[in-house]
């Protein structure tokens, strides 16, 4: 049982099934960043992908829209407790964009600037997630990651990299920038995984 | 899960408990935002410019968590938050208006481990802050007082108007009274009769550049997030390495 603090009432909205435990609805974008944003011009873009055996290849921006690319409607959870729901991007399918992935089990994920995070292979390649690079159908501000970031709408927002540059597929799980920070390995909204050892 | 080359499964850490905190003491320190000193039994500590997660729960059981940057120097079991009152909010009206010493909450953490600092660090520090962006920041400059280290701190730190200076006669005092610290005020929408500079948004010029110290100093810039997107791109102007900025940012996107 929780402490009870004396006269607080909150809010009394009807919960919307929606919002993860521990999340309210927000109705801006709130923008988190550990340093300054990062802006990458067009002609100078690149995606590094590295497989697990070393091989690596490199997209352009002209590679990425050469892709075929989906429209999506979301919900997205950041671990500061905010919750935005029915966002709308557009982008390509991670699947699409590594191809073959050999018997890699992990990726870290590389931003401009130097971020990184980690999630299971898995999730980039058999769950929903993108290479986003429009967002309310305008092109991706680089406040919000522009010109792309990744976008895995099933984590805390964190796995979803801004200014994304690489995607490093590996054997072996090793933790990126928040995850080495106190932040949960895997962060799953639905089970309040936010920092290290919960759920 | 990943498995050392002993077989052995690396010690999982366990969650962070939730810590049973009573309001000890309270005080406004503008019209709209007020600091709350929490006795904490069970509170390790923390380091300066970390933040802790508060959950509050209401007669019925329902519950709402924020996040609130810690503003006292670290200490055992007890700890300052300093809340501003957000209009449409659901936690800080509570904080800010109802709460009473005695009156208790929960809170977690310490969480965030990148804007922090620790007095053994040597290089010199630039503070940057917008609004109650100040909070964490005030910490750090109370902990630099509390180690009695002696590196340059410069606090640029601005706001709307006059009255909703956070800590006032506390960085008053301190900026006559410790050697090294360095307190610039600036005011955005309107200032005061005998402040030269006219009230404008944080510009270039409100900035020590890079130069200012013999090294480079670390840089903590936190307030509204179109505070912070000015505030970096002038500091990069006047020659801040990016990889010197750590920012924290609150409230909506423009």
């Amino acid at each position: 049982m929780n402490v009870v603090s004396r006269g607080f009432v909150g809010r009394r909205r009807d919960r919307d099934p929606r919002i993860p435990p521990g999340q309210y609805p927000e109705r801006d974008f709130p923008v988190l960043s550990a340093g300054p944003t990062a802006n990458v011009p067009l002609d100078r873009w690149r995606l590094d992908l590295t497989g697990a055996d070393g091989t690596s290849r490199s997209l352009s921006w002209a590679d990425l829209m050469a892709l075929p690319s989906e429209r999506i409607t979301t919900d997205i959870h950041c671990v500061t407790k905010w919750t935005k729901l029915d966002t709308t991007w557009r982008g390509v399918p991670v699947r699409t964009v590594l191809g073959d992935v050999g018997d890699a089990r992990y990726a870290l994920v590389h931003s401009s600037g130097g971020y990184t995070t980690n999630l299971p292979l898995a999730d980039l390649v058999e769950r929903d997630a993108w290479v986003a690079f429009e967002y309310d159908g305008r092109p991706l501000h680089p406040e919000h990651g522009g010109p792309a970031r990744l976008l895995v709408p099933h984590l805390y927002f964190w796995k979803s990299a801004k200014w994304l540059s690489g995607i490093e597929l590996r054997h072996q799980d090793t933790p990126g920038f928040w995850e080495r920070l106190g932040y949960h390995d895997y962060g799953d909204p639905w089970r309040e995984q936010r920092y290290a050892g919960d759920g | 899960m990943s498995v050392t080359a002993a077989g052995e499964a690396p010690p999982r850490p366990g969650p962070m408990p939730w810590l049973r905190a009573r309001l000890d003491d309270a005080w406004l320190e503008t019209r709209v935002a007020r600091t709350l000193v929490l006795d904490v039994p069970g509170w390790a500590g923390n380091d300066a410019g970390q933040h802790v997660d508060v959950r509050l729960t209401a007669e019925d059981g329902y519950t709402a968590q924020r996040t609130y940057s810690i503003a006292s120097a670290p200490e055992p079991g007890r700890m300052a938050l300093t809340v501003q009152r957000v209009g449409d909010g659901e936690a800080s009206p509570y904080l800010v208006e109802e709460m009473r010493p005695g009156d208790e909450l929960e809170v977690r953490g310490p969480i965030g481990g990148w804007f922090r600092w620790d007095a053994a660090w040597p290089e010199p520090v630039l503070l940057v802050g917008g609004g109650s962006g100040v909070v964490p920041l005030m910490a750090m400059i109370r902990e630099r007082v509390r180690a009695g280290s002696r590196v340059p701190f410069h606090l640029v730190y601005s706001v709307r108007t006059p009255d909703l200076v956070i800590y006032t006669n506390e960085l008053f005092a301190l900026s006559r009274t410790t050697p090294g610290l360095r307190v610039d005020r600036l005011y955005s929408r309107a200032g005061l009769p005998d402040v030269a500079r006219p009230p404008g948004r944080l510009g270039r010029d409100d900035l020590p550049p890079v130069t200012a110290t013999a090294v480079p100093p670390r840089v903590y810039v936190c307030g509204p997030n179109g505070f912070v997107e000015n505030a970096t791109r002038h500091l990069q102007d006047l020659g801040h390495d990016a990889a010197d900025i750590r920012t924290e940012r609150f409230g909506p996107s423009s």
